[in-house]
């Protein structure tokens, strides 16, 4: 088997596997946020909010840009395509699969003759 | 996620894949046949190998495909292809006629339990396969396959689906 790179994936995952994280990531899908609004949005401590930022800036989901007093949080460019990319990759596996599988279906209604009754 | 049952097939069935947590993996898709038909071409060897990997999409044929679709049975599959051949192997854990299967992927150490279920809404299928792996890692590896072999070949098939206007 091929071995590839996969820690950015690792910590994108990992980065997603909280609730309040995958809230930020959906809130900045929407606009761009400071962290100060973020903590207010989800009840939280500036400090909490912080360290949930942080995690995901490092793996790549969010950047973050200071100007003056304000850091403005933004949706990151690497890690969500590469997995939405997996992700996809794998429906199509299994809509392919399961085009297959509707074909054979088929047949097996016309030979068990136990089509809906509508036909 | 969508689980509306359309009887002019105006839209037609949707395949929908979602990472319910960072180690499972659910495909949903409705099936235009009664369970037990459904049911059947996952538990007869002959049916099952004759869609699980289409050779024109995937690149791979199957050489040999043993099931015993039974709880405490064992299951191997044989694949070929211009690289090699590899297998899959493992039990099934829980099997309930035209309800329900679960196994093991015992091939790999990461391996997931797999749960397919079929159920019945009013003369069609609504299946769940869920896959559920031991972390995180071997989730994202096994997502990895899927996107590393695939893309060409898949992309063949849209091009191929799109033509025919499906």
């Amino acid at each position: 088997m091929v071995q590839y790179c996969s820690a950015s994936l690792d910590s994108s995952f990992a980065a997603l596997s909280d609730a309040t994280r995958r809230g930020v990531i959906e809130q900045l899908g929407r606009s761009d946020a400071s962290i100060t609004a973020l903590a207010d949005k989800f009840h939280m401590t500036l400090t909490g909010m912080k360290k949930h930022v942080s995690v995901l800036e490092r793996a790549g989901l969010v950047t973050t840009e200071k100007v003056g007093r304000v850091r403005t949080c933004r949706l990151g460019q690497g890690g969500l395509e590469a997995e939405a990319e997996w992700i996809e990759a794998h429906r199509k596996l299994f809509e392919a699969r399961f085009e297959a599988l509707d074909a054979l279906i088929n047949e097996m209604k016309q030979e068990e003759g136990d089509g809906p009754a509508s036909k | 996620m969508d689980q509306q049952v359309s009887n002019q097939g105006a839209e037609p069935n949707r395949t929908a894949v979602e990472r319910k947590s960072d180690k499972e993996l659910v495909v949903t898709r409705t099936f235009d046949a009664p369970p037990h038909l459904v049911f059947r071409a996952w538990s007869e060897p002959e049916l099952f190998r004759r869609w699980w990997m289409p050779k024109s999409v995937t690149g791979v044929s199957i050489l040999s495909c043993e099931m015993d679709v039974r709880t405490g049975g064992k299951y191997r599959l044989e694949f070929g292809s211009p690289g090699g051949s590899m297998a899959f192997y493992g039990k099934y854990l829980d099997v309930v006629p035209d309800e329900r299967i679960v196994w093991t992927n015992d091939e790999d150490e990461e391996g997931a339990v797999t749960t397919v279920t079929f159920a019945d809404q009013g003369g069609k299928t609504l299946l769940t396969f869920h896959e559920l792996y031991p972390s995180a890692e071997a989730l994202e590896e096994a997502l990895q396959g899927s996107a590393a072999g695939l893309p060409e070949q898949l992309d063949q098939l849209d091009q191929l689906l799109a033509g025919v206007g499906a």
